[in-house]
């Protein structure tokens, strides 16, 4: 026991030691809020802003085309498509006679060329202008229209599950957005690791330490240690993540004005009204802030981070394996631990596939029998679980995943320890699967 | 002395061969013993079997007089493979140190183990160097220290001097000797047979899976010599024709005879003592381990053993 001990410590602490796991653990929350900070900097400072010259032949929009944000529309005497640069203007937008009904062109002519957004904003407001002298025309007051907008009551959808005696909130959104995450990590997380196990092994075979090493430990000690190993990695990486996420969101929030925040409070107190008679309206950064914890609190959260890490852990061990049998056998030459990844490869892919169409739809056949056949499992049941616990996942089918996920690692383990322990010492021979399997099944 | 290691009929079948074929052989404590054979003798295999890496077929391995143990009795045995190997990016002082505690020592221990072999092989500056910056000399030199480093009662020993240069060699070599003398049995397996010569006290010779020879190195000389001596003479005799002896190379003075049965060393001389020839000298030639060892393993398909189907 204590010697595998010794090599998870040694697996775990030359891989986080190494100056790229510390770069690559550190800068890659840095890099997503980086890149989320950039984009939206950019989104709010990239508009420029536009004057812009209005040539009216009908002499309709001026009062009725409104300036606003970036955008500027004047309605100057004189200016034409010759001189409006002269006199300041960045664009100029030609509007011909009104005639019928028909499409008409509307011509913009700029200094430089016109973002999509802006062209888009642009049409908007022309477009509100005519519809403003539509409605003008056909005697429908627009106060009165406007106060109808505001006044009236939209159906707002409102998912809610059975769950037993009471009924629970779901949002099938936010539903979709944590299968997917989950599948997609657990994926991720089975090729980068797993591919580190096999690259382990083939290192100590090729280095031929492996040889030193068996003669004081048993090849399985050795395998197991290098899958615990380099999974407490894996689980090390990820956790540093959630960490600095946590953190850096954390050091965000700290940004948001105090009383937005106590508006949030009293939100959550009053179930999203402000208490009847309250002298103060919750501003639009307090709802919005309110809505997002709101629907995240929709979530069974202690459920599904349990099952995560169970899935995660699992689905590692249930693959690790079959990767250090795979890094056991292969000689010097890379290519052929290609051809030989393939059939584990392809079961991960088919489960990312499955996984995919399980969190849009979580309860046909395949899903439910990808999500306890330990192969795919890992990805499938994820996404099935953020829709809930045991509405749409019984209780009985996570049960039973789950044990199949234990059997499936255990045997995997075992199996890949017979392979490994002949493979490993095994030089210059070219090994099939076919071959594998016979190692694997021969009686000890 | 009492057997450090016994075997007793030792078989190890592979698919398409017989790698160890009923073998058995004991080693005396304290002894180096030479563990020889051409390759794909087998010798892998049996080292394998004896370091508990490979759990034989059938028969027996009794180690310090019980039956061998391989979980237990592993941290009396210090193993060098012919393929070294080591963690190349990890340093030298930190991969010295994992390796002797996976044989069992205690990291304190351990610690002291490495100063005093560092120290004693003026390796100490070497400490917080990789593997990969070592020269082969330096990594073979580390791989013995690595061996030999929780003090193994038995040392195996793969082919110890290849890549080692004159000085270091006789550094290891050294080495061994001192290791014997204070208790340790060293296994050596080797194709080198000056070294094993020099050495060994006592060998094995494994061709095609079985044991072909066993002995010390004196007595196996003794059995395999072919009575031939060599004789310089100051002038030559008027004839060289005696029913002692018979004449199988003759350089100017320098003969090389061989003895007729029924003779003895003494009547060659007694013959050239008559004739009234000089004697400078008379040596008997005794054949070196290397020609024992070409005829033995010549003719025997050793070459092309690997592709042969078992038939038995």
């Amino acid at each position: 026991m204590n010697k595998i001990l010794l090599i998870i410590q040694r697996e775990y602490l030359t891989r986080v030691k190494n100056k790229r796991f510390i770069l690559t653990t550190l800068l890659m929350p840095l890099l997503i809020v980086g890149f989320i900070a950039v984009s939206t900097l950019l989104a709010i400072q990239g508009k420029e802003s536009h004057k812009i010259a209005v040539v009216d032949a009908n002499g309709f929009f001026k009062g009725n085309l409104k300036s606003s944000g970036n955008l500027n529309f004047e309605f100057e005497e004189g200016v034409d498509t010759l001189n409006y640069i002269s006199k300041g203007y960045s664009d100029i937008i030609l509007i011909p006679k009104f005639e019928g009904t028909e499409k008409t062109n509307y011509i913009i002519r700029s200094k430089k060329r016109i973002s999509i957004i802006t062209e888009g904003n642009i049409s908007d407001r022309i477009n509100a202008a005519i519809e403003d002298k539509m409605l003008q025309d056909a005697g429908i007051n627009k106060g009165s229209l406007d106060s109808i907008h505001k006044q009236s009551q939209f159906a707002e959808l409102k998912a809610v599950e059975e769950n037993g005696g009471t009924v629970k909130e779901s949002n099938a959104a936010l539903s979709y957005g944590i299968g997917f995450g989950s599948g997609m990590l657990i994926y991720i997380t089975m090729f980068i690791y797993g591919a580190m196990v096999m690259r382990g092994v083939m290192e100590e075979k090729t280095n031929r330490i492996a040889e030193v090493i068996v003669s004081s430990v048993k090849p399985f000690q050795l395998m197991l240690g290098k899958i615990i190993g380099i999974g407490a990695v894996g689980l090390t990486q990820f956790l540093m993540w959630i960490v600095l996420i946590v953190g850096l969101t954390t050091i965000a929030q700290a940004f948001i004005p105090h009383d937005v925040l106590e508006q949030v409070n009293t939100l959550q107190q009053y179930n999203g009204q402000m208490p009847s008679g309250g002298m103060v309206k919750a501003g639009e950064a307090a709802q919005q802030i309110y809505k997002v914890q709101h629907t995240f609190s929709t979530a069974n959260w202690p459920v599904i981070i349990g099952c995560f890490i169970f899935y995660f852990i699992g689905g590692y061990l249930f693959y690790a394996a079959l990767f250090a049998a795979v890094g056991s056998v292969v000689n010097e030459d890379p290519q052929d631990a290609q051809s030989l990844m393939l059939p584990i490869t392809m079961p991960i892919i088919f489960s990312f596939i499955i996984m995919s169409n399980a969190v849009q739809d979580p309860s046909t056949p395949i899903a439910i029998w990808a999500s306890i056949i330990p192969f795919s499992s890992p990805m499938v049941m994820m996404a099935r679980i953020a829709y809930g616990i045991p509405g749409t996942v019984p209780y009985w089918q996570l049960g039973l995943s789950m044990i199949s996920l234990i059997g499936g690692f255990l045997l995997t383990t075992w199996l890949s320890g017979k392979i490994y322990r002949t493979g490993i010492l095994m030089y210059g021979k070219k090994v099939n699967w076919k071959e594998m399997g016979k190692w694997a099944f021969r009686r000890s | 002395m009492s057997n450090i290691l016994e075997l007793h009929n030792l078989k190890k079948y592979y698919a398409t061969q017989k790698a160890v074929d009923d073998i058995s052989f004991s080693i005396k404590q304290g002894s180096i013993f030479g563990l020889l054979g051409p390759n794909g003798a087998g010798k892998t295999t049996l080292l394998r079997m004896i370091t508990g890496i490979f759990f034989p077929d059938s028969g027996k391995i009794q180690f310090d007089g019980r039956a061998f143990d391989p979980l237990n009795d592993i941290i009396k045995i210090g193993y060098m493979p012919e393929e070294r190997g080591l963690y190349k990016k990890m340093k030298i002082g930190e991969q010295a140190l994992y390796l002797a505690q996976l044989k069992g020592l205690s990291r304190t221990e351990a610690m002291e183990k490495i100063k005093f072999w560092f120290k004693r092989l003026e390796m100490e500056s070497w400490v917080n160097k990789k593997v990969e910056d070592l020269s082969k000399g330096m990594s073979q030199k580390l791989q013995f220290v690595i061996t030999v480093l929780h003090e193994p009662k038995l040392i195996i020993l793969d082919e110890p001097f290849s890549g080692l240069d004159p000085l270091n060699a006789n550094l290891i070599k050294d080495e061994i000797y001192g290791l014997a003398q204070r208790g340790s049995t060293i296994i050596f397996s080797t194709h080198r047979m000056e070294q094993v010569e020099e050495i060994c006290d006592h060998i094995v010779l494994v061709n095609l899976g079985q044991k072909v020879l066993d002995g010390t190195v004196s007595d196996i000389k003794q059995q395999f010599k072919e009575n031939k001596f060599s004789i310089k003479l100051r002038e030559l005799p008027n004839a060289l024709d005696h029913s002692s002896f018979q004449l199988v190379e003759q350089n100017a003075n320098a003969l090389t005879v061989r003895i007729q049965d029924g003779f003895k060393s003494n009547d060659v001389l007694q013959y050239f003592l008559q004739q009234n020839v000089t004697i400078e000298s008379f040596n008997e030639i005794l054949p070196s381990l290397n020609e024992i060892f070409i005829n033995l393993v010549e003719n025997t398909n050793a070459s092309a053993r690997a592709f042969q189907k078992v038939t038995a």
